[in-house]
């Protein structure tokens, strides 16, 4: 069971998260302006990296805020937790 | 039989080798990167069936020590799309003769693989594939609560279960095998062929020429190939990405136990979707249960206290005898999920490399239709009808087969 | 009762004051309050425990603890029976009953003892070699095989005890309560650190239970008890003994079972049997000890062969002879110490066999002075049926037999091969293990981050140097907590240079010998089985162990294991460090799965979720039915009424008159801000900007591969206040899916998310007189046609209570959802259900709903399974077209689109027939498999209004087949019923009657 320092409530077991994915891959801020290829990407290609991966977690039984975690996926260390930016949005 | 009554004779001092292990040579027309079962089948079956022996099988530790050697050990052919039910059904067939095809008892033991339904929804769901696979020419058949609770009289069929079985749908031709067996028998049998079984044998980078792979670097130095066969199940991302490809995998763990060996209680395989697990009761008397995924990307084939916590929870409510058996062993293995649930046994972009991969939970049953297939689409440079559907452009086309519809979220399959 | 004929009159930590009558096998036994089953046993003369797994040997006790192979026991019966219990672990209890395992019919006269004569015919990975031929033979082979394995029998009852769990915080977790263990609790409770100390055993203190040893002057014990007082005072240090670390997880997490009560007949009605801790540490120190491990020779399974430290044991803490002359064969000089306790007891040791040539160092050789001193020698060969009864003797020279072989008479062999660090843990930890030459043993490399390893666990033999560990790992482990400890003084222990133990891993060959040299004792695996296996190519230490199964019964090879890899080593040619091990797995060691489940089972496996009308439904007679986590009433059948005709009354009622049904597990989501609009256009495929305030409409997400996530209705109730429903099933997936992008992917919009699916209760009055219904108790809002057309959104109030009324109709009647907070969801409902009685109102359940959506051809996740796209439900119109939103650019991809699509279609049965649920579409149903199927059935019923079977159904080419004939095909069931395809909206479709 990790233990993650969420930036809005401290260190919780990540069964109070939910796992969200490759943080990496972005979703094209205008999807019609890129390829349906590239577009494709987005949606399906990951590098899967074994050790440091940028990923996405979802404190679901806490504060509800998305945060981006980088986390080794061989020995399971947390190295970093973000909040995500929110200029005018969620975190008024 | 007789041979063991010959060697007894001897005290067991002349069994000959399994396999042997050869020096690697510089140069081979085939080499196929992984071997785990589903290496060794394709080495096999591109020995016997296409006549290509000249072929080499690089293992970077030792043979089966990947997922052949960690998974649950269900055999089975109960999927509702078209491809997936004629790929799993023509792999189950050769189950069915594969133990005197190796002369290596494999142990596949139809027992019975019954999906128990908790819902209305899942009832729907389980007869819509379970006339599927009839209609498909697979053996299933539905039983009511009355008739699950007759085949497994230590179910819990009463209401006070969170989830009450309301019937389910059994493939009685499904089972187990012996996982191990089935690697070694295919390197036993492959070897005997004039494959080269390579263990200890590292991939550090796949050579091209333009847009053509020429070889292979090892750790045993460099192996020049006219064609190149990926199948490392746990690390196929990491192989492809040698050759600059990327897929539609994540990889992630998933946890099974054993419980401590106890004389039969259970005869058939029992999966409950419901309740995330899936259960069985080896020969040798320990009860062996798998799970859901940890739920994020994993390479670590470690133990998950939650998960197993879960996973031991909704056995004990399917079947609350287990109560009192001993937890005696965890492990994990890395699986690697697509995008849509289903494999990929494909020519790649790359002339002369193809990939066989990301069989999410079902590369264990695959393990001889993945190699007969395979080695067919290496011989012949194009698939085989049966897994034709198993491309890598698939994702682009839209051509997706996504048995549980779960889209493109590979934890979730 | 017998007299426990083995038994000291002093000495050890029994009460003889309290004897405790038990039962082995039907024999009624005695032994004492602080004893094992395997101590009471022992001192009972009992030598003969079980039976081996495959060879059916007989076999006796072998170790003291966690380490046993043999003595494994089946316990209690009925709802508590518990088999394969080592009876070294479990606590002697008055009346408690074990039985022998893995003999037929009796321990003494077993039948399958019989494998044993046939052992040549089945030597490691037979079963790989035979059973083949007839093909269909196996599965008879195999029912004998599964008949044969299997060591005691399950019970076959629900668990009559009860478990829990808990979950404690601590800055430093000492596993092991031995010298170090102690140690580094003590340094590191003084600093002030949260200390939570696990011991496995019933006392603290280790192998200094048994120990000679002196600290200051004074007996070890001494110490010990100083130690436990001195925690036990500590309000910041938790000690927990009975409780088994059994597994080291990621961030520090440890596992420990605790057996509150498995020592007990039964347990307290208000306590667990067992409680299952996670421990989450800052730091963790390691203090598990070593395992002593055996030497191998010939037929060393026999009863009364076993471990030294366990006869010492024996001897030490429960005053028990493990026999009358014992010989004592070793490699190291830890056996020695057995040797002066078994004379305390009054057992004669005949011998002392000892590998080195030179023997042991000074301080253990004096242990020695009476008994016969053999160095340079090993034993070749146990001898004796169902006990030992003497030891064949050779010395060695050259690493070949010399000599004449000499006999030692002796019931009791003490066998030593040295120690193995228990590692298990730590490697469970992701820590890499080296190789120690000196040692002969594996042992812990660099520690992980937050973790020390101390005393014999990290190889330290020395008490000195386990105290001096300890102490500093436990100021180490509080600093590194930000505690402020210092290094306590070390306590004077006199202690003497041992000589170094050699590697002896099997005696040389014996030409002709025939006896089986055991490595795995549970298993049956033998040193032949891992040449065996190493000269058919099984040369991987993996592989060895897979197809022997080295090391895969109850006890994980505990004291197997380190000997077989040597062993193959050997025959590899190669060295012990180059085979390596194989990985430690946890459990360390075997947990009851009731104890990990911690009783979330049966009924609380899954939290039940109930509606506000719950206790209404109830009262009412309603029949439930699971929809994910929630409990729905499905329908409310009358006396005497068959299921489907009070579907059919609740349908009609609807159509006809006036019904109500309770929706209140649809999802609701609060949007709230200046950009609501704009994201509801981002998240969903068609249009929202120009929804009015007062106004709902019905939108459709995708998933970003295009494919349809879930459905509901988004009402703007003000400027910048949006809500949104969403189904059942989705609920807590669609609030996600919107935080996700409203954080991350458009985090610039204005807009707050808020579930408020169990603040708000709901409810649809549907039918031709809801408006009249409605309008008898609605206040403070106007609800005719004019003033709440189809689609409006007004709020009001029902008896004072708060409503929001929706225009809406799943049912295609004329009708509302009403939304009321919850407490009040209950009273709104009756004070309709009462304004209705002139109108007939009655509810209707879940079923009599589904009834009257596949007639309006509503989809549900029937039809929305995860692979269908707008276009598939015909909702193609929906899509904004040229405009990004979720999923929008997926849908461009060609097998999304034309030909081969499944599309939603209506179906009607030609000869009045029941549509078979999940039946597939095809021409024809009697060709021979493989059947080409069209389509397949999504959701069928009886449709009261068309007095007809009808069902929804996915086809491809549905134009083509449009007023056609199919058959619905269910082999499963034996149906095939021919059907006729048809629009999908069974029941008005201009929308009239909603529009009403």
């Amino acid at each position: 069971m990790l233990l993650i320092e969420c930036p809005w409530c401290g260190a919780r077991p990540h069964t109070e998260f939910s796992y969200g994915g490759d943080a990496v891959v972005r979703r094209p801020p205008d999807p019609q302006a890129v390829s349906l290829d590239e577009w494709l990407d987005y949606v399906y290609l990951r590098d899967n990296p074994m050790g440091p991966h940028l990923e996405w977690w979802h404190h679901v039984y806490g504060c509800r805020r998305w945060m981006r975690m980088r986390r080794d996926t061989l020995t399971h260390d947390v190295l970093e937790v973000t909040p995500v930016d929110h200029p005018t949005g969620q975190g008024s | 039989m007789f041979a063991l009554a010959r060697h007894a004779v001897t005290g067991h001092r002349r069994w000959p080798l399994a396999w042997r292990s050869p020096t690697p040579r510089r140069r081979y027309q085939v080499v196929i990167v992984g071997g785990g079962g589903h290496g060794l089948a394709t080495a096999y079956y591109l020995a016997k069936e296409h006549g290509i022996s000249d072929v080499a099988v690089l293992e970077k530790g030792w043979l089966g020590g990947g997922n052949t050697g960690r998974n649950t050990t269900i055999v089975r052919s109960n999927y509702l799309l078209d491809a997936n039910a004629h790929f799993y059904e023509h792999s189950l067939k050769l189950w069915e003769g594969l133990s005197q095809e190796l002369n290596f008892n494999v142990m596949f033991s139809q027992r019975g693989v019954l999906n128990l339904a908790h819902s209305d929804p899942q009832i729907d769901a389980f007869l819509r594939r379970g006339n599927a696979m009839r209609l498909n020419g697979i053996d299933a058949e539905w039983l009511d609560r009355d008739a699950v609770a007759r085949r497994l009289p230590l179910l819990d069929c009463s209401d006070r279960a969170r989830f009450p079985v309301l019937g389910g749908l059994l493939q009685p031709r499904g089972g187990v095998a012996r996982h191990d067996a089935v690697a070694w028998g295919f390197a036993r049998a492959a070897d005997a062929r004039g494959v080269d079984i390579i263990q200890n044998c590292e991939v550090t980078g796949i050579r091209r020429d333009g847009n053509r792979v020429v070889g292979v670097d090892t750790s045993r130095g460099h192996i020049a190939a006219d064609k190149i066969g990926i199948v490392v199940a746990g690390h196929s991302s990491r192989l492809a990405a040698m050759a600059g490809l990327r897929m539609p995998i994540e990889s992630h763990v998933l946890q099974a136990m054993v419980t401590e060996p106890v004389k039969p209680v259970l005869d058939t395989v029992v999966t409950s979707g419901a309740a995330h697990m899936y259960i069985s009761q080896t020969d040798k008397g320990e009860v062996l249960v798998g799970g859901d995924l940890d739920g994020y990307n994993s390479y670590a084939q470690r133990g998950n206290l939650p998960q197993i916590e879960h996973i031991v929870q909704a056995a004990i409510s399917v079947f609350p005898f287990l109560s009192r058996l001993r937890l005696m062993r965890t492990w994990g293995g890395i699986m690697d999920m697509t995008m849509d649930g289903s494999p990929i046994i494909a020519r790649t972009p790359l002339a002369g490399l193809y990939f066989n991969g990301g069989w999410c939970y079902g590369g264990f049953k695959a393990t001889p239709g993945s190699g007969w297939c395979f080695a067919h689409t290496i011989a012949r440079d194009q698939p085989h009808p049966l897994n034709a559907a198993y491309t890598l452009e698939r994702f682009a086309s839209g051509r997706l087969l996504d048995e549980k519809g779960a889209g493109a979220t590979p934890g979730a399959h | 009762m017998s007299d426990q004929p083995f038994r000291s009159a002093t000495g050890g930590l029994v009460d003889r004051t309290r004897p405790l009558g038990f039962r082995f096998d039907g024999r009624r036994l005695s032994g004492f309050a602080g004893d094992s089953l395997a101590s009471a046993l022992l001192a009972n003369g009992v030598r003969l425990v079980g039976r081996s797994f495959k060879y059916h040997r007989p076999r006796g006790v072998f170790g003291l603890g966690v380490e046993e192979p043999n003595a494994l026991v089946t316990v209690g019966s009925g709802a508590r029976r518990e088999p394969n219990v080592r009876a070294t672990q479990l606590e002697l209890y008055e009346g408690l009953v074990a039985t022998s395992q893995n003999r037929w019919p009796s321990l003494a006269l077993d039948v399958g003892a019989v494998n044993d004569l046939l052992s040549p015919l089945l030597p490691a990975g037979f079963y790989y070699k035979t059973f083949m031929w007839p093909a269909s033979w196996w599965m008879r082979y195999e029912r004998l095989i599964r008949r044969a394995a299997g060591l005691g029998r399950a019970a076959t009852e629900a668990d009559a005890d009860r478990y829990e769990k808990r979950y404690q915080h601590c800055d430093v977790l000492v596993v092991g309560a031995g010298a170090g263990g102690l140690a580094a609790a003590l340094a590191a409770s003084r600093s002030g650190a949260r200390v939570v100390v696990v011991e496995d055993a019933r006392h603290l203190g280790g192998s200094l239970l048994e120990s000679e040893a002196r600290i200051d002057g004074a007996p070890a014990l001494d110490w010990v008890k100083a130690a436990a007082a001195e925690l036990a005072a500590c309000s910041n240090v938790r000690v927990l003994t009975r409780a088994q670390a059994f597994g080291y997880y990621d961030h520090n997490l440890v596992a420990v079972a605790e057996r509150v009560a498995d020592h007990q007949p039964a347990p307290d009605p208000h306590m667990p049997r067992q409680r299952l801790w996670w421990l989450r540490a800052g730091n963790v120190v390691l203090a598990t000890g070593a395992l002593e491990r055996p030497l191998v020779f010939g037929a060393n399974d026999r009863p009364g062969v076993m471990l030294a430290s366990a006869a010492r044991g024996y001897a030490s803490r429960y005053a028990v002879r493990c026999g009358q002359r014992a010989c004592v064969f070793t490699n190291n000089d830890s056996a020695y110490a057995t040797i002066a306790a078994l004379r305390r007891v009054g057992v004669e040791v005949a011998a002392v066999v000892d590998v080195r040539a030179g023997g042991p160092g000074v301080a253990a050789a004096q242990c020695a002075t009476d008994a016969e001193r053999l160095y340079g020698c090993v034993a070749t060969r146990a001898l004796g049926g169902r006990a030992v009864s003497g030891v064949e003797i050779r010395h060695v020279e050259g690493g070949r037999l010399a000599g004449p072989k000499r006999r030692i008479d002796c019931d009791v062999v003490c066998v030593s091969g040295g120690w193995n660090p228990t590692v298990h843990l730590f490697s469970q930890s992701g820590g890499r293990l080296r190789y120690d030459e000196t040692l002969a043993a594996f042992v812990p490399g660099a520690p992980r981050p937050g973790q020390h390893v101390v005393g014999a666990c990290a190889g330290t033999f020395t008490l000195h140097g386990c105290l001096r560990e300890g102490f500093a790992a436990g100021v180490a482990a509080a600093r590194a907590g930000g505690f402020a400890g210092a290094m306590p003084r070390l306590p004077e222990v006199a202690e003497s240079a041992a000589a170094h133990i050699e590697a002896m891993w099997e005696p040389p060959p014996i030409p002709r010998g025939r006896s089986k040299r055991f490595i795995d004792l549970q298993n049956d695996v033998t040193t032949d089985d891992v040449r065996l296996a190493a000269r058919e190519g099984y040369a991987s230490v993996e592989h060895v162990k897979r197809y022997t199964t080295l090391g895969m019964g109850t006890d994980q090879g505990r004291t197997g294991n380190v000997n077989g890899l040597a062993v193959l080593a050997t025959a590899l040619g190669s060295d012990v460090a180059s085979v390596g091990t194989t990985t430690f797995r946890p459990p360390y060691a075997p947990v009851p799965l009731g104890a990990i489940a911690a009783d979330e089972v049966g009924g609380r496996v899954a939290p039940l979720r109930r509606t506000p009308l719950h206790d209404w439904h109830s009262r009412a007679g309603a029949l439930w039915v699971n929809v994910g986590l929630w409990q729905r009433a499905q329908l409310y059948p009358r006396a005497g009424e068959a299921m489907a005709d009070a579907i059919a009354r609740e349908a009609r009622h609807v159509r006809n008159q006036v019904g109500l049904v309770d929706v209140s597990t649809l999802g609701k989501i609060e949007l709230q801000g200046r950009d609501v609009a704009a994201f509801l256009e981002k998240v969903y495929c068609n249009r929202w900007r120009s929804l009015a305030v007062g106004r709902c409409r019905y939108g459709l997400m995708l998933r970003e591969d295009g494919f349809v996530f879930d459905d509901g209705t988004t009402t703007r109730v003000g400027e910048h206040e949006y809500y949104m429903t969403t189904t059942t099933a989705h609920a807590a997936a669609v609030l996600s899916h919107l935080e996700f992008y409203a954080q991350t992917v458009w985090p610039a919009l204005h807009v707050h998310l808020t579930s408020v699916t169990d603040q708000w209760g709901a409810m649809a009055l549907a039918g031709p007189s809801s408006r009249d219904v409605l309008a008898q108790v609605v206040a403070g809002c106007d609800v005719s046609a004019a003033a709440l057309p189809l689609m409006g959104f007004v709020e009001g109030h029902i008896a004072g209570m708060p409503v929001r009324l929706f225009r809406i109709s799943f049912s295609g009647e004329l009708g509302y959802e009403i939304h009321t907070p919850a407490d009040f969801t209950e009273a709104v409902w009756q004070v309709l259900l009462d304004a209705g009685r002139p109108f007939a109102i009655a509810p209707y359940g879940t079923e009599a709903m589904n009834v009257l959506r596949i007639e309006k051809g509503h989809v549900t996740g029937a039809e929305l399974d995860g692979r269908t796209t707008p276009a598939d439900i015909g909702l193609q119109r929906l899509l904004r077209q040229e405009e990004d939103f979720v999923g929008a650019r997926s849908l461009e991809r060609t097998a999304l689109n034309g030909a081969g699509r499944r599309t939603l279609v209506g179906l009607v049965s030609r000869d009045g027939a029941r549509i078979p649920r999940g039946a597939q579409l095809v021409v024809d149903p009697m060709e021979p498999p493989p059947v080409a199927m069209l389509g397949h059935v999504t959701s069928a019923c009886f449709s009261p209004e068309l007095d007809a079977e009808i069902a929804l159904a996915l086809v491809e080419d549905a134009v083509r087949w449009r007023e056609q004939v199919l058959f619905a095909a269910s082999p499963l069931t034996g149906e095939h019923v021919a059907v006729t395809v048809t629009d999908s909206v069974f029941v008005d479709p201009e929308g009239q009657r909603a529009r009403g």
